[in-house]
């Protein structure tokens, strides 16, 4: 099982280490859509201050929704998903596999560029350290259940923006929390509620998100 | 060792069988004909669980498989239509892990002299250079490495073969049979497979 | 032995199609007439508000429909998962009958919602928690329904549609905890708009009539409905 785990991980790392566009592109999307906000509101300093927080999460949002489409879809193509239903290891076990792989490729690096589009929206340093855990906690919950949209939508037309509606509204609350947190600090306040839920809502999405991963596969693929 | 009864499989609104039952035993090889879009890859989808049949079930050994799940599949290959292969990786990283997934080892040589049968250099070409017939043997090239699973599942397993890759997989497939594992493949061209019990099911 | 044939009797589609009928008939009339009951305890015998005005009176529609929105997801809920758990394709059609109903109910709610935000806030949307948490509630209920367009094959449509609504109900009272969390962040200790002028025994009757109306006319459109879909699939 582990065997298996480890396999398709470092499959999928392996393969996005072959195909470099592919996760410079999602990453290359959170700057530029970090960076379209001051043309549209205006660079009024305070201004993007107070919105740096909820500006810089929206766009973590919406770059790993967009890599989402691709987590089964290109497995599904050629056929490896079906090895994958066959395998000796439980689905879930794969599906966690899947996940694990897609948020080291495109969760991680948000977590490591956020801090450049703070220093773009001036935010203060000492917030940055609640932004990082923020992202930190907030990014692999995004996947977990962006992957069970994921799932669902496999092989529909019209793929990528059903699965953006579909996911989006149960995004809220990661995205509230998150963002909430950072806002907190910049007011003065202890951001630990706000970071401890979001600990909270990864772990039970840890939990459960994988055997709902494994029925929407069953289900997408009979 | 298998046995399938009463299956019902409707896809698309139409019916493409009903009430179908056979049951199959070691040292057995059974062949699903038909013409396209008969439900061949329907019939073999079902009888290896990707698929639920409207009516009926399968049985292995005599427990129905919905229960078994990966008990199951492990010991069962399975060989689909797309050749299941990453065109990112190469021909041996791909045997790698398909092995894995199913839960064998095979070591680094294995894959190797696996591949090497079928003709194929265990080198650092990336699949999507190679050929259809090529790709497809590197999917082939799994056979080797996997007689100890009793059944054998192949959908269209000849096809964009070359005649020599061909003959070489028909042998192997004979030889599986022959130490008492179970096959069934599909196929519109006539194989030849010497095997002691050949049933056929027509579809359509 | 015979009640377990007499539930499953009428889970067959075919039988159930004449018993949706007359129940549906029966609920329109009842529907009717609670509702013209509601309405008229709402418009004319409940008192003007003191600090409102005759403005309030859009509550009457608004809370029943809110009520209703957020009752419905979890009837859907609840027959999508029956379909999935026990493969029962009346269920599944119960679950896909009900959501427009559903979200109908919440585009009311959000709509009247902003016409009382209007005379008594000044603005048509002030992003209260609840109306905000009423319109993720659309959301979820569109892309139910959109999953479920989206999808050719029946069966996997129902199921799609199942284990989505499953992980929607779980995840609406998170929804609804971090948007009122949300609210009290930004926007400090303001009323809430949809806090209901404190309730005069009549004004209560009223609510009560119209939300016993619309739950009569959900059961209605949705049998009505599940027979169309029922006629769709046979």
């Amino acid at each position: 099982m582990i065997a298996a785990a480890r396999c398709i991980v470092t499959r999928d790392l392996l393969l996005a280490l072959r195909r470099p566009s592919d996760v410079g592109t999602a990453l290359l999307f959170f700057v530029i859509v970090a960076s379209l906000f001051p043309l549209g509101i205006g660079a009024e300093p305070d201004l993007l201050r107070a919105v740096a927080p909820g500006v810089i999460w929206v766009a973590a949002l919406l770059s790993s929704m967009l890599s989402l489409a691709r987590l089964f879809a290109a497995d599904h193509a050629d056929g490896t998903l079906e090895q994958m239903l066959l395998g000796a290891a439980p689905l879930g076990v794969v599906a966690a596999a899947k996940v694990l792989a897609h948020w080291l490729i495109s969760g991680l690096p948000l977590v490591a560029i956020a801090p450049l589009i703070a220093l773009q929206y001036d935010l203060p340093a000492s917030l940055y350290g609640t932004l990082a855990v923020s992202l930190l906690l907030g990014t692999p919950v995004l996947s977990l259940i962006g992957a069970i949209g994921a799932a669902l939508t496999l092989g529909l037309r019209g793929g990528g923006v059903l699965l953006s509606l579909l996911v989006l509204p149960l995004y809220v609350p990661v995205l509230i929390m998150g963002a909430g947190s950072v806002d907190m600090a910049a007011a003065g306040l202890s951001p630990q509620g706000q970071l401890q839920l979001l600990a909270a809502l990864l772990v039970v999405a840890a939990a459960f998100a994988p055997w709902a991963i494994a029925a929407a596969l069953r289900i997408s693929t009979e | 060792m298998l046995e399938a009864s009463n299956l019902d499989c409707l896809r698309g609104g139409r019916t493409l069988f009903r009430g179908l039952s056979f049951s199959l035993r070691g040292g057995e090889l059974l062949r699903i004909a038909g013409a396209n879009g008969s439900g061949k890859t329907s019939l073999l989808k079902i009888l290896c669980g990707l698929l639920t049949p409207d009516a009926g079930e399968v049985r292995w050994q005599d427990t129905p498989i919905r229960q078994l799940r990966e008990d199951y599949s492990r010991e069962l290959v399975y060989l689909g239509h797309a050749p299941a292969v990453k065109d990112d990786l190469t021909a041996a990283e791909n045997l790698a892990v398909a092995c894995t997934l199913a839960g064998r080892t095979a070591s680094p040589q294995q894959a190797g002299e696996a591949l090497e049968s079928y003709g194929l250099a265990a080198d650092g070409v990336a699949v999507r250079r190679l050929s259809q017939g090529q790709r497809r043997r590197a999917a082939l090239a799994r056979l080797l490495l996997s007689a100890d699973a009793p059944l054998w599942l192949l959908d269209e397993p000849f096809a964009a073969l070359d005649a020599a890759a061909a003959r070489f997989t028909e042998e192997l497939i004979a030889g599986h049979v022959a130490q008492g594992g179970a096959a069934i493949y599909t196929t519109h061209q006539e194989a030849n497979i010497g095997a002691a019990v050949l049933r056929v099911v027509k579809l359509g | 032995m015979s009640a377990a044939i007499k539930w499953f009797w009428f889970a067959s589609p075919q039988t159930f199609f004449p018993l949706a009928g007359t129940l549906a008939r029966a609920c329109w009339i009842g529907a009717a007439l609670l509702a013209a009951a509601g309405l008229y305890v709402g418009f004319f015998v409940a008192p003007t508000d003191a600090q409102q005005g005759e403005a309030y009176r859009i509550i009457f529609i608004h809370v029943p429909a809110a009520w209703m929105s957020m009752f419905l997801y979890v009837v859907m809920a609840f027959w999508a998962a029956i379909g999935l758990a026990f493969n029962t394709r009346l269920s599944s059609m119960m679950a896909s009958a009900v959501a427009p109903t559903g979200a109908l109910f919440t585009f009311i709610a959000l709509w009247t919602g902003a016409l009382w935000g209007r005379p008594t806030w000044g603005a048509y949307w002030v992003w209260d928690a609840r109306l905000t948490s009423e319109l993720i509630l659309l959301f979820l209920y569109l892309g139910f329904m959109a999953l479920q367009a989206a999808i050719d094959d029946p069966r996997r449509a129902d199921r799609a549609g199942a284990l989505l609504a499953i992980v929607g109900v779980v995840n609406v009272p998170i929804i609804y905890y971090s948007v009122t969390w949300w609210n009290t962040l930004h926007q400090g200790a303001s009323v809430s708009l949809t806090r209901a002028p404190s309730m005069a025994s009549t004004m209560l009757t009223g609510m009560l009539l119209m939300a016993l109306a619309f739950w009569l006319y959900s059961i209605a459109a949705s049998l009505a409905r599940v027979r169309c879909i029922i006629l769709e699939r046979a």
